[in-house]
């Protein structure tokens, strides 16, 4: 620099307010501030396109987010009955009621018992009954179906240690038929983990589409705004300056998205839960279904505008610096 | 202030828009430049500006050898240099204001300071009342002032106009030049395109003639 231009730029100093570190950072947040508000602004005015960019963004979100809270909430229900697991003894019809009390007492006396506990006959049926809502059709049987019953907990823990107990049970004379309610168990725990991974690579997907849609959206706001680019640079505009509102209009879509999809996730949730109460009410449980919560629906928000941030920025990379004054 | 050394700049069609030309502008001065249409003026101004880089040659701009100036430093260069266009280069959805507000908002000046220059821009030209008028409601004189007030308002030691009374009547072209010899007045380097020959010869400054890319006359002060 010359010793000339140094000297103008003394002169200038007085009315010149950009000289420290400070002020530099002063006017880049002023600028900040003005590229938010402005593309909030740009974004807001065209309400229709907005809602709808919004929708897409936040039905795409919501589907993956909505299916894991489905399946926390049923990981939720059945973790109640994950363990211990559960042998059922139907007893032999012909054995006398006392004889079955006996049995019942010897069994929980054994050390590898947990808990050992009679149904009889008829208070299976009564049970049976009210939770089944068949009453007057059990009421119009002549004969009770059910049989006998006790109810065998495994004191271990382990699937392998009560395969084994319920096949030694099988083989007593007092049990007709012995069965390992676990079976089912294993199966909806890997049918759960199998749903997580399909959703979670769904999900992968809807965001991949997510950060497209939006990377669309902000090249369309660029090329509507090509001239204004062009007469930005042409007054030493850089190209941070220029970017700097495009990365804001792709930031509120995302922010916008996620609100859509948090709302959506709410909706379902509350369209559901009238159900979901009789049906565990009928079950003669306290079950309630869970949503997001606050932490999930800001979690939804902000990843939403970090994918508006991304789509903008790629789209931003190959649009921009391709626009230059000619 | 501005020198070209044996500037050339071919394009990529293989037309030779700038062939050796050499001419120095010094500081504080006022300069046309002047040829037919396609002579190489627009060239020229877009070498100052650094929209484009010359084939072979050298120029320098208040001190600065611009083949020295990486891609980004370009930003901070042209905010040293004013320019107005034959087209204006106005952004149509915004107020008179907000487009001579523009080069203060990239420089990152405080609102303040921005109102006060703005306001000061826009009464050298005779807009101070129109600023939140939108351009398509001014004249064509007037949107030409806007862009004149847009040059000027971040005080640059130099001033490019391309065609600057290509669309306008006579009258309003002498007004408008008229504005540039008071920049000038004030110590703003001055370089003007225009092939306009019976306005300019008029206003007794110097003149730099190309004819086909080549200087024919005027290369020296
Ligand atoms: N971007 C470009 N690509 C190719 N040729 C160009 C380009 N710009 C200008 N030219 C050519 O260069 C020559 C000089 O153009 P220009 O500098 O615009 O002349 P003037 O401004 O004096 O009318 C013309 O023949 C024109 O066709
Ligand atoms: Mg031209």
């Amino acid at each position: 620099m010359s010793a000339r231009r140094l000297a103008a730029q003394r002169r200038e100093g007085a009315s010149q307010s950009r000289t420290g570190f400070q002020d530099l950072y002063r006017a880049w947040m002023r600028h900040h501030r003005l590229s938010a508000a402005d593309s909030l602004y740009r974004v807001l005015d065209k309400p229709l396109s907005s809602v709808l960019t919004w929708l897409v963004i936040g039905i795409a979100l919501a589907l993956p987010v909505g299916l894991n809270v489905a399946l926390d909430n049923v990981d939720h229900l059945s973790s109640g009955w994950d363990s211990p697991a559960q042998i059922s003894l139907f007893l032999r019809e012909d054995l006398e009621a006392d004889r079955a009390q006996q049995f019942q007492q010897a069994l929980a006396a054994r050390e590898d018992i947990a808990g050992a506990r009679y149904v009889s006959r008829e208070e299976a049926l009564a049970e049976f009954s009210e939770l089944s809502g068949f009453a007057d059709v059990l009421a119009s049987l002549d004969e009770n179906p059910l049989p006998d019953l006790v109810l065998v907990t495994p004191a271990g823990q382990g699937g392998e240690a009560a395969s084994a107990l319920r096949e030694e049970l099988q083989a007593t004379p007092e049990v007709a038929q012995a069965v390992l309610d676990m079976e089912w168990l294993q199966r909806l725990n890997s049918l759960m983990e199998l749903s997580r991974r399909l959703v979670l690579a769904v999900g992968g997907l809807l965001v991949l589409g997510v950060v497209l849609i939006l990377g669309n959206t902000i090249r369309l706001a660029i090329e509507s705004r090509r001239e204004e680019i062009v007469i930005v640079k042409l007054v030493g505009g850089s190209n941070a300056f220029v970017r700097r509102p495009f990365l804001y209009t792709g930031l509120w879509y995302g922010v916008g998205g996620g609100v859509f999809a948090a709302t959506l996730v709410a909706l379902s949730l509350w369209f559901l839960s009238a159900p979901v109460d009789q049906l565990a009410a009928l079950y003669q449980s306290g079950f309630q279904l869970s949503g997001l919560g606050i932490m999930g629906a800001l979690n939804l928000v902000i990843l939403g505008g970090l994918l508006g941030l991304t789509g903008a920025w790629l789209a931003v990379a190959r649009h921009l610096v391709e626009i230059e004054p000619r | 202030m501005i020198t070209f050394d044996r500037v050339s700049k071919r394009y990529d069609e293989g037309h030779d828009a700038l062939r050796e030309v050499s001419v120095d502008i010094d500081r504080d001065d006022l300069v046309f430049l002047t040829g037919h249409s396609g002579a190489g003026k627009s060239t020229l101004l877009r070498l100052i500006m650094l929209m484009d880089r010359p084939t072979r040659g050298q120029v320098t701009v208040d001190g600065r050898n611009l083949a020295t100036v990486g891609s980004r430093a370009i930003p901070r260069h042209r905010r040293d240099i004013g320019v107005v266009f034959q087209n204006h280069q106005l952004l149509f959805d915004r107020p008179v204001f907000d487009n001579v507000a523009l080069p203060l908002i990239i420089a990152g000046y405080d609102y303040q300071e921005v109102g006060r220059r703005v306001r000061a821009a826009l009464d050298k030209v005779g807009l101070l009342e129109r600023e939140r008028a939108m351009p398509v409601t001014l004249s064509g004189g007037e949107q030409q002032r806007v862009g004149i007030a847009r040059a000027v308002v971040g005080k640059p030691k130099i001033l490019l106009a391309d065609e600057p009374t290509g669309n306008l009547d006579p009258a309003l072209s002498a007004e408008i030049m008229q504005l540039f010899e008071e920049f000038n007045r004030v110590g703003v380097t001055v370089l003007i395109a225009s092939h306009d020959l019976a306005l300019i010869s008029r206003l007794r400054h110097r003149i730099i003639t190309l004819r086909e890319g080549r200087l024919v006359s005027g290369s020296a002060a």
